[in-house]
Parts: structure tokens; sequence; C-alpha cells
């Protein structure tokens, strides 16, 4: 169930900056990501998208402040996120089935003792809901990028999150499977009006399926709808095309 | 002690445990073996088998300190040096500076030099060279107390950890975003194989201790197909191993260690065999 029903919930980022080694990996990076909507991060590669993600998480020391916030504008305590990485980047090879992998996440009891009949019927709950009912005694390592990207969406939305984080989903499928997971995230966002953040290099996508857009280099270049970021001189700066002769194709 | 004794003798109608030594002997197996069968299926899992081994090699290190230093107790010297040694390869490894299996190399051929140089002072090293190979039946009932500590201080931590641990290997950022201290857990992780290899290491050998760690939870993962499976395996491997290896060797009159990590070696074969013929 949606913990903070409102239309206008956000998640406030102001001014977040990001130094390391002498360098500036984000400068002054401010943002909102609202409740109900998916925000989609664009922008090249060493742009500081997964920077972003990271100080997000609070992973990496960052200045500024990210604050969770009703649609009055007050403080709601604790901003609980559910995080989609990438990849994964474990050894196939491990014995290690989907169920026992989402159990050692989802439950207390040590899995090498076995999983609990609640915790079983959570693993299966959850990954029905992202229509990955059959992968529950597949080995983490041999599903392919899309079935891994479902079992981690699974993941990522148990306990039901404010802010699920998706760092470009987009790679791990062929076309066919990305559109049946971008129609699962999307039923999400309804039924559970969480806020989604999103990286993509996938412009068709973006286009098609973001609510908010925020081109990022270092700093914000541009936000608003696809439309408008893509019909933004910036926007042809960095992609060197403007989205508007995309838009003609 | 003398119950045990007296039930051991009547389980095991075999003439090599008519002995005490023997007897003993075959208690710390049964205490030792799943303990290292457990933590094994973990440092197999986390790629860690060359760090453990590095461990293995520090206990010379720490027994040569301990006799710089003056400490009686060899077992002590070997704890205190072996966690730190520990937790400093975990802190420079997770420091990302170099390469982990680089750190490893220097960390493990550093603490051979050392000790060698302390150990083999005016030619003695001789009266150490037990601890190169190990010997079994030397136990008595109060190392056994020690592993019986051990195994279930290991057992209580490990059920504490080990889907934190799990997390972790899988995906270390993905660990953290659920909250997990996953440079914590992988610390008091290390912390726990240097312990219970520093505790092994009078009755397995420096030079074996590894594969002691290493072949039955690298045997178990060639079996399993889900983490349950990979522990019992691993841990049943490990016992069984131990068990007839002890016993041939008071048959063949061959040195324990070496005979219980052949018949690992013999299982980790046929468990890469009963793997080729599945796929």
């Amino acid at each position: 169930m949606p913990l903070h029903h409102c239309e206008l919930c956000h998640i406030d980022l102001d001014k977040i900056t990001v130094r390391r080694g002498g360098q500036t990996l984000l400068q002054d990076v401010s943002m909102h990501i609202h409740c109900g909507q998916l925000t989609v991060l664009i922008g090249q590669n060493g742009a500081g998208k997964t920077t972003l993600i990271k100080a997000l998480l609070d992973q990496i020391p960052h200045s500024g402040t990210i604050r969770h916030v009703d649609g009055r504008g007050l403080d709601i305590p604790h901003l609980r996120t559910g995080y989609v990485p990438q990849v994964l980047q474990f050894d196939r090879e491990m014995p290690l089935t989907v169920r026992d992998f989402m159990a050692a996440a989802l439950s207390k009891r040590p899995v090498w003792t076995g999983v609990n009949k609640k915790t079983r019927a959570l693993v299966d709950e959850a990954l029905a809901s992202v229509d990955a009912a059959g992968l529950a005694d597949r080995a983490l390592g041999r599903c392919s990028g899309g079935e891994l990207q479902r079992v981690l969406l699974a993941l990522a939305m148990n306990p039901a999150p404010d802010l699920l984080v998706l760092d470009e989903p987009v790679s791990g499928f062929d076309s066919n499977g990305l559109e049946m997971f971008l129609d699962t995230l999307l039923e999400l966002k309804h039924t559970h009006h969480m806020a989604i953040l999103l990286v993509s290099h996938d412009l068709r996508f973006v286009r098609e399926y973001a609510d908010h857009v925020v081109l990022l280099d270092k700093s914000v270049l541009a936000q608003g709808t696809a439309r408008e970021v893509f019909a933004s001189p910036e926007f042809s700066a960095v992609f060197g095309f403007s989205g508007k002769e995309e838009e003609a194709d | 002690m003398e119950t045990i004794y007296s039930i051991l003798g009547t389980i095991l109608p075999l003439e090599a445990y008519q002995y005490s030594f023997m007897k003993n002997a075959f208690l710390a197996i049964l205490l030792l073996t799943p303990l290292l069968g457990l933590l094994g299926t973990m440092a197999v899992n986390h790629q860690m088998a060359f760090f453990s081994d590095a461990l293995g090699h520090s206990a010379l290190t720490g027994i040569g300190l301990g006799i710089i230093l003056g400490l009686r107790n060899d077992l002590v010297a070997m704890l205190i040096f072996g966690v730190i040694w520990a937790i400093l390869i975990c802190l420079i490894k997770q420091s990302g500076s170099a390469s982990t299996d680089t750190v490893i190399s220097v960390f493990s051929s550093t603490s051979v030099a050392a000790g060698l140089l302390i150990l083999a002072r005016g030619g003695k090293f001789a009266k150490y060279s037990s601890l190169l190979i190990g010997d079994i039946l030397a136990v008595t009932p109060q190392d056994l107390l020690w592993l019986l500590i051990a195994l279930v201080v290991t057992v209580i931590l490990w059920a504490l950890l080990y889907n934190s641990l799990l997390l972790t290997s899988v995906d270390s950022f993905l660990a953290r975003s659920r909250g997990i201290r996953t440079r914590l857990v992988e610390c008091i992780f290390v912390v726990m194989v240097a312990v219970a290899v520093m505790l092994s290491i009078r009755w397995v050998g420096v030079m074996l201790i590894n594969a002691l760690l290493i072949l039955p939870a690298a045997a178990g993962r060639n079996l399993a197909r889900s983490a349950r499976q990979h522990a019992v395996w691993s841990v049943l491997l490990a016992l069984l191993c131990g068990l007839i290896g002890l016993t041939l060797s008071y048959y063949l009159d061959t040195s324990a260690g070496a005979s219980i990590v052949l018949v690992s070696a013999l299982c980790y074969a046929i468990s890469l065999a009963v793997r080729a013929i599945r796929k």
C-alpha cells in the first residue's frame, strides 16, 4: 500500500554537490522527483547520473540536502528507497536460487537453514507482482538479463519504497521484454503512487514514457517534459542533434 | 571425557579407535571440519581462497612474534596476529588502492618471510616443522574444548551474518542500498575465518589448512543448487573426508592432514564429474 497518498508529495534535491579526489562530479544539482511520476535522468556517459543515484541513496558523501516533503511542503521523516542496479556483477556459478537471494534480503532467518513458509509466500507474491512468478526456484546465475531485472525490481519493491531508483534497466532486454518490463513499471507507478527515478540512454523510450525529464551534465542543464527538454538548445549541444528533428522522423 | 571415550569405543569398533589419541583426533575432526566447511562456503563465494591461504601462512609470523614478545602461549600469539593481519588485509582490499590478489600476495610472502626469519634463527626451525604439516594426533581434551567453543560461536555468528554476507557477495552496492553495513560484515567474516584457521593450524598445518577450508566448499558448490544445499554438502563432505582421511592415515601410517586433504581432493574430482554429467 502507498504510504503517502498525495498528488504533490515529492523528493526535493537541493544543491547536491559531490567532489572526489579534487574533481567535481556533481555541482549544485537541484530537482524534484514527484510521487506518481516517472522522472528520467538523461545525459552522456560521465555526466554524473550514477553519481547522483549514489548520492540519493546516501552511498557517497555529498553536500546539499535531500528532503522528502508532502503537498504542504512539510518534511516526511525517513525516505524509503528501492534500488534496481544496472547489472549484477556476481559469480554466476554460485549455488543460489532466486528464492534464496530474495529471502536473504527479506527475512532474518539465515537462508542456509532454509526458507520458512511466510518468507516463501512473500517471495512468491513479490515475484508474481512483476510477472516473474516462475523464477523462484531458478538459479540466480541462470536468469537472463531481463529476468534478473524483474527479480531486482521485485526485491526493490519490498518493502514498498517511497522512491524507486532504476539505473539504466533498459540495457538488459530485447525490445519485447523491455516493453513488458516498462508496462510492469507503469502499473506499479499507478497502483503504488510512488516516485520513480530512472536513468536511460534510450531517447525513444524517454519520449514515450517519461513524465519528467532531467538533462544532466555535472549539473542540471534542462528539465521539463520530454518535448521541452528535447527542444532545448542544451539538448542539441549534448547529443549533437536536435530532439525536434528526431520527432519529425 | 571418559563417557565420550566409551561411547566412541562402542560406535567405532575399529582397531584404530581403541587408542585415546585417535579418539581425540576423531573428536577434533568432528568439531573442526564442520566449522571450516561452513565458513568455506562463503570463502568460496567471496572468491577468497587465496586470502585464507595467506592467513594460514601468517600463523608462522604470529608464533614468531609471540616468541619475541615472550608470550608463553603460541595460540594466543597466533590469534592476535592473525586477527590483526586479517583486518589489515580487509581494510586494504576495501580501500581499493591495489588489485586484491596483489595485496594478498604481498601480505602472504611478507608473513612467511618474517615468520621464517624469527623461527629459523640459529638453525632451530626443526622445532617448529610440525607447524607446517600439523599433528592432529596430539590434540588434548583441553584443545577440544577450544574447538567446541569456536564451533558454537561460529554457528551463532554465522546465523546472524549469513544473509548479509550472501547479499554482499552477490552485489555489495545493492546490499548497501538495503542498509547492510557491507564493510563491517566482511571484516567480521574475515576475522571469523582467521580465528578458525588459527585454532586449527596446529592440527592441520600451515601447508594444508586452506585445503580443508576450500575443498569441501568447492566440491559442495559443484553439487548444490541452493544456498542450503551448499551448506549441507560442504559440511557433510568436510566431515566425511575428515573421518575417512583420519582412519586411512592410521592404517596406511601416513600423515593425517595430508590424507584428509587427498580424500577431499578426490571428493572434489568426483563432484566435478557429477557436475559435468548433469550438464
